[in-house]
């Protein structure tokens, strides 16, 4: 399809330039190491495959946020979103968690959804904080503007943080916004982030070399299985 | 008095049961237990229904689920009542059951225990169970199960030289078991590394109750569990093995842990545990399997004391020394425990005895299996050790 590159220009949103997010790993309850890792634009396809099973999962609202997120990384992957960003965790290769915002300003980033797909290893938690960790050690942020549509999430980042409430509206509606300030971070950071650096190269490697990911069924077990783990 | 054989076991998976409500747990536990025992099909199967439950009331609104029970699973008219008793719910209907057949009142009884927890928040779960607190002296000030399982954990730890390490050892054994059970709420196998020696573990297993952390304390689960009972005499002629009820226990103490004189020692769980041993005419060594209430890893280790498994203080150290792990000198919670198996309050006490009947039956595959059990003992453990009942069972052989 040929595109008026003049009117693209016009529709397209302004990007900030941010710095690329370190690697880093961590070492899950089971044992297991996570790769936390920046995604790159060209990985948004692989990525839906995982989050298209969740918009069929109810339990916890995982419906939502996955139709929210394939809209926000659709949205990323087609030049329709300002200086949007996504991280994942992989173990052994395979996709198990996704988190995703973006700077709304210099000082101020939104962020947006966080969606484990391997759950009952606080893969959601590390991932949540190595996002807050973007936006404020490598973006250099302020705050960030936080909303939850799920009470696993109030409870995770509102409550175990804490979070402060703002009048400051999140542009994904909802509930009451809250805000992580710098100051908030980096009390928080000694509890709640965690991760090394440099990743293993064989690690990282085998991260960076393809995003597997499990059959739907697999997924759609792993989130909302009989016993719901 | 006659001896009481359990000839029929049911269960169904432990865990978050979103689509199933607590009455649709209660007769899907029992349709399994009575099929088990050759009663499914038969008309007036059983003589009474005893129901373990300790929060419907609170959780779903609903009282008298015996009476809806044996509606629901066409028992009537047969003698139905619900049994409240704490943590303790399941083996106290356990218990009644066991009298009501050993008295001659009854043939057939069905015991079903269960409950569901995850209809609320985690935080609302911990109240509804701190519920069994003094409301005075214990509740009005904020404390929870968890709260005075970290304060019991520190003073077990300052008196008999309890390691974090002995904990973290019981939440990964009973873990890695779970991760073998298909009834087990939690079925994932952690790792020391993950849970204790890397730095990470700060947010994979942070801090409940100091020293208690996350991996110390057992889920928050739905699930329901029953059994069948009949005189030994009657069990005879059913298709399974007969496990008989050698020997129970039942010993309360103060309602507060403040008012004992040594908070440490749990007499309710040392004097249930000796009424059980004297009536089965055994001694701790004669235990093959046991199934102990580690609703926090720190029960498991004072239980296995308490009962005389070990001495005061070893405990911890034979967590350690491999001792109570499958092929060890007394495999504890084979089933993976409260701690990874679950913990529906109600449905617990009636769970570990179906465990205990897999086991002496000989029935569980061989990497759940303890050689040749004859003997299996349970503890279902109430308030903060105030009520526990203590059942011991044996294989009879046909």
């Amino acid at each position: 399809m040929a595109i008026d590159m003049e009117l693209e220009m016009v529709l397209r949103p302004h990007q900030y330039d941010m710095p690329p997010y370190p690697p880093k790993v961590i070492t899950l309850a089971n044992g297991k190491k996570m790769v936390v890792r920046q995604a790159a634009r060209e990985d948004v396809p692989v990525i839906l495959k995982s989050v298209h099973p969740c918009l069929f999962i109810e339990r916890d609202y995982y419906d939502l946020v996955a139709a929210r997120l394939y809209g926000e990384l659709l949205a990323w992957y087609r030049y329709r979103v300002k200086s949007e960003y996504c991280i994942i965790g992989q173990v052994d290769g395979y996709l198990v968690g996704i988190v995703n915002g973006r700077m709304e300003t210099e000082k101020v980033g939104m962020s947006y959804h966080t969606l484990a797909i391997d759950r009952g290893l606080r893969i959601g938690a590390h991932l949540f904080a190595a996002k807050m960790e973007y936006h404020m050690e490598y973006l250099g942020q302020e705050e960030v503007l936080i909303v939850a549509e799920s009470p696993i999430g109030f409870r995770r980042w509102m409550i175990e943080y804490p979070l402060e409430k703002t009048n400051i509206p999140h542009e994904l509606g909802g509930g009451d916004s809250y805000r992580l300030t710098r100051e908030i971070y980096f009390k928080a950071k000694p509890r709640l982030v965690v991760g090394d650096r440099p990743v293993p190269p064989e690690l990282l490697e085998e991260a960076m070399r393809e995003i597997k990911f499990a059959d739907e069924q697999t997924i759609r077990e792993r989130i909302a299985g009989l016993k719901g783990r | 008095m006659r001896d009481v054989a359990v000839i029929g076991v049911g269960m169904i998976p432990f865990g978050r049961r979103d689509e199933d409500s607590l009455m649709d747990m209660l007769a899907m536990a029992s349709l399994k237990a009575l099929d088990d025992a050759g009663l499914g099909d038969k008309e007036k199967a059983v003589d009474a229904v005893y129901v373990g439950n300790m929060g419907a009331g609170i959780l779903q609104h609903q009282t008298a689920l015996a009476s809806s029970l044996v509606d629901r699973l066409s028992l009537l008219p047969a003698a139905a009542e619900t049994v409240e008793n704490g943590p303790a719910s399941g083996g106290s209907a356990v218990k009644n059951g066991i009298l009501a057949v050993a008295s001659g009142y009854y043939d057939y009884v069905l015991v079903v225990g269960g409950e569901k927890m995850r209809e609320v928040t985690g935080w609302r779960a911990t109240d509804f169970v701190a519920t069994m607190t003094h409301p005075l002296a214990e509740y009005i000030y904020g404390v929870t199960l968890p709260g005075l399982a970290g304060m019991f954990t520190r003073l077990y730890m300052e008196k008999y030289g309890v390691t974090p390490e002995m904990l973290v050892e019981v939440a990964i054994k009973n873990q890695s078991m779970g991760a073998l059970n298909p009834y087990a709420h939690v079925e994932m196998a952690i790792s020391r590394e993950g849970i204790y020696e890397s730095w990470h573990s700060i947010v994979n297993n942070p801090p409940v109750a100091d020293p208690l952390r996350l991996y110390d304390a057992c889920p928050v689960s739905d699930g329901a569990a029953a059994i069948v009972l009949c005189p030994l005499e009657l069990a005879k002629k059913h298709q399974k093995t007969p496990i008989l009820i050698a020997g129970f226990g039942q010993a309360t103490d103060t309602q507060t842990l403040q008012e004992r004189d040594d908070p440490t020692d749990l007499k309710a769980v040392t004097l249930a545990a000796q009424k059980a041993f004297e009536m089965a005419k055994m001694k701790p060594s004669d235990i093959h399997v046991a199934e102990l209430h580690d609703a926090f890893t720190i029960l498991e280790i004072a239980e296995s004391e308490h009962v005389g498994f070990f001495k005061k203080g070893e405990g911890g150290k034979a967590v350690l020394q491999g001792k109570t792990r499958l092929g060890g000198q007394i495999p504890i919670n084979v089933s993976g425990g409260l701690k990874a198996r679950g913990h529906p309050v109600g449905a617990t006490g009636v769970a570990q005895i179906v465990e205990i009947v897999f086991q002496l039956r000989h029935e569980l595959p061989k990497e759940r299996q303890v050689r040749n059990a004859q003997n299996g003992l349970t503890v279902n453990f109430g308030g903060f050790g105030n009520n526990v009942l203590v059942f011991i069972l044996r294989r009879v052989e046909q």
